[in-house]
């Protein structure tokens, strides 16, 4: 498959259930939504050293929260529950709960409940107040800029992480630059993050390593400066390979923004150094979701 | 199917248990059940036909017409339906209720929505002492639910509430929200004297400035979070607490009542 001159691999990415969550921070002003959303999403791009992926989701309207403030939504995904629910917890402590003016709410309705403000009260020493509103119980936590409001439970759902594609080009300014096309379009698909910095990854893994502490290294297959030294994927004319993962609540969010994505690389085509599309797999025998991209292109 | 039409016949001369003609005891009984069905009424059982006349036969949705201010137990524990009451209730109105909903025209008596677990009250007229109460002797009042009152209420409303909304169009008389364990009262009119009084936890919201007493300390000015919050919750209602234009979000908060606990808060727009 070839669109606009970008050669569509027939392969597959390989994504991992895992447990997702949403929350939602307002705060006085979208500059401070937005700080204390930057703070507790930091250190999330991967479950293998951070603990969970977590990105900012979408920028919300006043009229979309709760408090009619303006807001930001943003979602973690860990590889189960009691380390998402661990995870989340800290997060809001340590950056939502000392951020000021901000405010803490749930983000999915449904699933299974997990704390967010319902332990933090307990900073509130005995000050702490709840309000059971609409079937909802929000803690009011008395703080030195006023009081914080967190809702006590958020969702808990099942969903899928590590849906990805490659950007394969001519030079690193082109891969990035249709990365970074792709990623303006992708953040518009609601339920899925891209967890990565900027949602852009350089360094794609793969299973196993020389080393036996290491369960990953470099993917040295797409590794440009290794095509005479490796057994390489990669034609003589790729300079710059570049990765783009996916974390979603359903296989059609990822579906969905993978196409957004492929899209918007092939539109750049070939013309602009794009050469090829391809994706992240091991083989199709460690996860159970497989995203085809010829099928998603198709 | 239409609404199960109980009209009274007569003003009657006693005053009368009301409580077994709730929607979830009537559920499986045919019409002719139900006006065998026997009501106390002082020291005399009477049929429900003999002191109403009956239409319809839907259960599920009881309308009393003409209704006495001897009619007590109205909604008694009433789990599910909806009761609509045109005229006044009596005494113990939506006792214990646990879901559902009761509308009144009229006045409501003593006791209204005591021990109410849930489920929704609105009363168009004014209503008697202890509203959302304890019953003498029992230590815990309103556990859930929302209580519109469109006129005002008398003392004691909320003594010893749990959970739960009351929310007051008019004024509220003396000690409102004594004995308070938590819970929210909210108070668009006048309240009376020894506001909040012994009051463990919970908010009085309050439209006037109120006469606080002494064991009520000044917090400051504030503008509280979830404010917004609580008013969108009342924007559904039949009523100015659903008015967006009567909401606000800075408030005056007196915490108290220091000679208990001191975790309420007395909260007034400002």
């Amino acid at each position: 498959m070839i669109i606009n001159g970008v050669s569509i691999d027939a392969t597959f990415a390989e994504a991992f259930p895992m447990k997702a969550t949403r929350a939602i921070i307002t705060a006085q002003n979208k500059k401070w939504a937005m700080i204390s959303a930057q703070a507790m999403t930091g250190f999330a791009t991967s479950v293998i050293a951070c603990g969970c992926e977590g990105a900012i989701e979408r920028v919300l309207d006043p009229s979309e929260t709760p408090d009619g403030r303006p807001g930001v939504a943003v979602m973690f995904f860990a590889m189960g529950g009691k380390g998402l629910a661990k995870q989340l917890e800290t997060r809001a402590g340590q950056c939502v709960l000392t951020s000021p003016t901000s405010a803490l709410f749930a983000g999915i309705d449904g699933g299974i409940r997990i704390p967010l403000g319902k332990n933090l009260r307990y900073f509130g020493d005995g000050f702490q107040s709840s309000k059971l509103i609409s079937g909802k119980r929000y803690w009011r936590i008395p703080v030195m800029d006023g009081e914080f409001l967190a809702e006590a439970t958020t969702g808990q759902v099942d969903a899928i992480g590590g849906g990805n594609f490659l950007v394969l080009a001519e030079s690193q300014p082109q891969a990035l630059a249709a990365c970074e096309a792709a990623i303006e379009e992708m953040r518009k698909i609601p339920n899925v993050i891209m967890p990565f910095p900027g949602g852009v990854v350089r360094s794609g893994s793969k299973v196993g390593s020389k080393y036996k502490t290491l369960g990953a290294s470099t993917n040295d297959a797409f590794c440009p400066t290794l095509k005479g030294a490796t057994r390489t994927d990669l034609s003589p004319e790729i300079e710059s390979v570049m990765e783009i993962v996916i974390d979603g609540l359903t296989k059609e969010d990822i579906d969905k923004a993978m196409r957004v994505g492929i899209q918007t690389v092939c539109d750049l085509g070939a013309k602009n150094g794009i050469k090829r599309i391809s994706a992240g797999n091991y083989g199709g025998k460690l996860g159970p979701f497989h995203f085809h991209l010829q099928e998603i292109m198709a | 199917m239409s609404a199960l039409t109980l009209t009274l016949k007569n003003s009657p001369e006693q005053r009368i248990d009301m409580s077994p003609l709730v929607c979830h005891l009537l559920k499986t009984l045919a019409v002719e059940d139900i006006a065998a069905l026997t009501l106390q009424s002082g020291k005399r059982k009477l049929r429900v036909d003999e002191l109403f006349t009956i239409e319809g036969s839907d259960s599920q949705q009881l309308i009393i017409k003409n209704s006495h201010e001897k009619l007590d137990f109205i909604g008694k524990d009433l789990d599910g339906g909806s009761i609509s009451i045109d005229g006044n209730a009596g005494a113990y109105l939506a006792m214990g209720m646990k879901a559902g909903d009761i509308k009144v025209s009229g006045n409501a008596g003593l006791y209204t929505a005591c021990e109410m677990k849930k489920g929704y009250l609105e009363i168009s007229g004014n209503v008697g002492d202890f509203l959302g109460a304890a019953l003498p002797g029992n230590k815990m009042g309103m556990k859930g639910g929302t209580i519109l009152v469109k006129g005002n209420v008398g003392q004691r409303a909320g003594d010893h509430m749990r959970r739960g909304n009351i929310l007051i169009e008019g004024n509220a008389g003396d000690y409102c929200g004594s004995r308070m364990t938590a819970g929210t009262i909210a108070v668009m009119g006048q309240t009376g004297r020894y506001l909040g009084y012994a009051m463990r936890r919970g908010t009085l919201l309050l439209w006037n400035q109120p006469q606080l007493s002494a064991s009520f300390n000044d917090c400051g000015a504030h503008t509280l979070a979830f404010l917004p919050i609580l008013f969108a919750s009342f924007s559904s209602l039949n009523s100015s607490f659903a008015d967006m234009a009567q909401s606000f979000s800075r408030v005056q908060r007196y915490a108290g009542d220091m000679s208990e606990m001191g975790r309420g808060e007395v909260l007034v727009k400002i």
